[in-house]
């Protein structure tokens, strides 16, 4: 029987490695992940996890020795933040190149400097190139369920590719939500064994893992990271469909909120969401036609389902805590170059808000609200917004 | 002229490589990489002298590619498919019967 109980994210993450039941655990510390490899340690000491604990002393060292337990041929986990997330950053490469399944608990934080331990997606969205899938969490019981749909699509044949889920540092990291952990006997049946088909470390059969590419291969390697991605698509969908079944609770790539007869549609990542459909509830009440949409998966990026969204909205706003200089936030980029081809497609407004754990409150949406309204009109507008920003100390 | 130690093997990789790229591009024949013939990176070449070698096998031993084999007496030979050129034989010969000669092709 499903157990329901009460738990913060970092918990709940903890929780989803025990029932995936990964062989090797390497972390170190970071705020605000930190809780995750204790609760896990926790769980090795009391007998309640047969794994490696292998602690280390740093990222790059933990990263490192997911990668060599991960070619070995052995279900892998770990968790980090921010700066420990950039430290691990070149080895985030290795394993997508050497397509080893490790997933990654990421309680989403900002980056220094200035220094700061809250949220925003700085850290995650930073290494959108690095050929790992991300998804992103919007409540704790996501946390727990993404983190054991990673597992099953990034250990599946066609895709073959590490994961992290992120789920935002505080807001859901340490704090206290339901949380529902699934019958160990289900995961077991939805995960099952971790048996590799390439890259796994046999005497009997001896290979190299981590080649040498010289120009007349290297290309080749690097497609078939692309490929994989490609693949996750499907893949991805099938694992929702089957999770679904199995365990009751839907996902998918992209979750719409009132959107259908939406001209305004809001559109957000991570616990945010929350926020934005209560918001629009309140616009809909005032009887301003506004939607909202959540990106679960943000990579593989879901070019199609974004274009079907599209093609629902007048405006689409982009909500987004992370932000490329010069250029806007990532969301921004991805829907442009996933719309710019299209013959009719919503004008795109993006907002840059949120940054290093500052709240995003109804007093900011009705900031961002007010220019979409304007871009509606045919006003003319900023393409990029930073919203709530304290101009008297600026 | 002895047979290289590696001919079975170069014959073996040479008969199964496939350059279809694995996920992760795992090398799954071991000791696939004799079918990259680094001789090619040379600029200076061993040149061996027999009448002067005194069979020490200092040459053989410190070969770091090995691109040194022994023929039937003792006498080193040198494989130039594999010999990058790096001159560390020449440099521990103790009577000098290795010289580092500039290649030209």
């Amino acid at each position: 029987m499903p157990i329901r109980t009460v738990m913060k994210a970092n918990e709940a993450a903890a929780w989803a490695a025990k029932l995936a039941k990964p062989k090797v655990i390497a972390a170190f510390p970071i705020t605000p992940s930190t809780l995750v490899p204790e609760k896990i340690s926790e769980f090795v000491a009391n007998g309640e996890l047969e794994a490696e604990f292998i602690k280390v002393e740093s990222e790059h060292s933990a990263i490192s020795a997911c990668v060599g337990a991960s070619a070995a041929g052995v279900r892998t986990f770990t968790a980090t933040a921010s700066q420990g997330l950039a430290l691990m950053h070149e080895v985030l490469f290795i394993a997508a190149g050497m397509r080893l399944p490790i997933v990654i608990a990421v309680g989403n934080r900002s980056l220094s400097a200035p220094i700061n331990i809250w949220n925003d997606w700085q850290d995650t969205i930073s290494e959108r190139d690095t050929g790992w899938l991300q998804f992103y969490a919007e409540n704790n019981q996501e946390a727990l369920d993404l983190i054991l749909i990673a597992f099953k699509v990034a250990e599946n044949e066609k895709v073959l590719l590490p994961t992290m889920v992120g789920f935002d540092a505080f807001i859901l990291t340490h704090t206290v939500e339901p949380v529902e952990i699934p019958d160990q006997e289900l995961v077991d049946e939805f995960l099952g064994e971790y048996n590799p088909k390439y890259a796994y470390l046999d005497p009997e059969k001896p290979i190299t893992q981590g080649t040498l590419a010289f120009p007349a291969h290297y290309m080749e390697a690097r497609y078939t990271v692309w490929e994989a991605n490609e693949n996750a698509k499907k893949v991805i969908d099938e694992v929702f469909a089957e999770f679904e079944k199995k365990f009751g609770r839907k996902y998918s790539k992209i979750e719409e909120y009132r959107t259908d007869d939406a001209e305004i549609v809001f559109v957000t990542m991570g616990s945010l969401a929350g926020t934005v459909k209560e918001y629009v509830d309140y616009l809909r009440e005032k009887g301003i036609k506004a939607g909202a949409a959540k990106l679960t998966v943000y990579r593989p990026f879901p070019a199609e389902e974004v274009r079907e969204l599209a093609g629902k909205a007048k405006v689409i706003a982009l909500l987004e805590k992370n932000i490329t200089f010069s250029i806007g936030g990532a969301l921004f980029q991805d829907f442009s170059r996933a719309l710019i081809n299209q013959k009719e497609k919503p004008i795109l407004v993006d907002f840059i808000l949120g940054l290093g754990g500052r709240d995003v409150t109804f007093k900011d949406l009705d900031e961002a609200l007010e220019i979409s309204r304007k871009a509606l009109a045919g006003e003319e507008f900023e393409e990029v917004n930073w919203i709530g920003l304290r101009k008297e100390i600026l | 002229m002895a047979e290289s130690p590696f001919k079975a093997d170069i014959e073996r990789v040479q008969k199964e490589y496939s350059e279809k790229m694995t996920p992760g591009a795992i090398a799954r024949i071991p000791g696939s990489s004799v079918i990259n013939k680094t001789g090619s990176w040379r600029v200076f070449m061993p040149e061996f002298n027999r009448d002067k070698c005194v069979r020490c096998y200092l040459c053989y031993i410190y070969c770091p590619e090995p691109a040194i084999y022994l023929d039937e007496e003792n006498y080193p030979v040198f494989d130039y498919d594999y010999c990058k050129g790096c001159g560390i034989c020449a440099n521990e010969c103790p009577v000098d019967a290795i010289v580092m000669v500039r290649e030209t092709k």
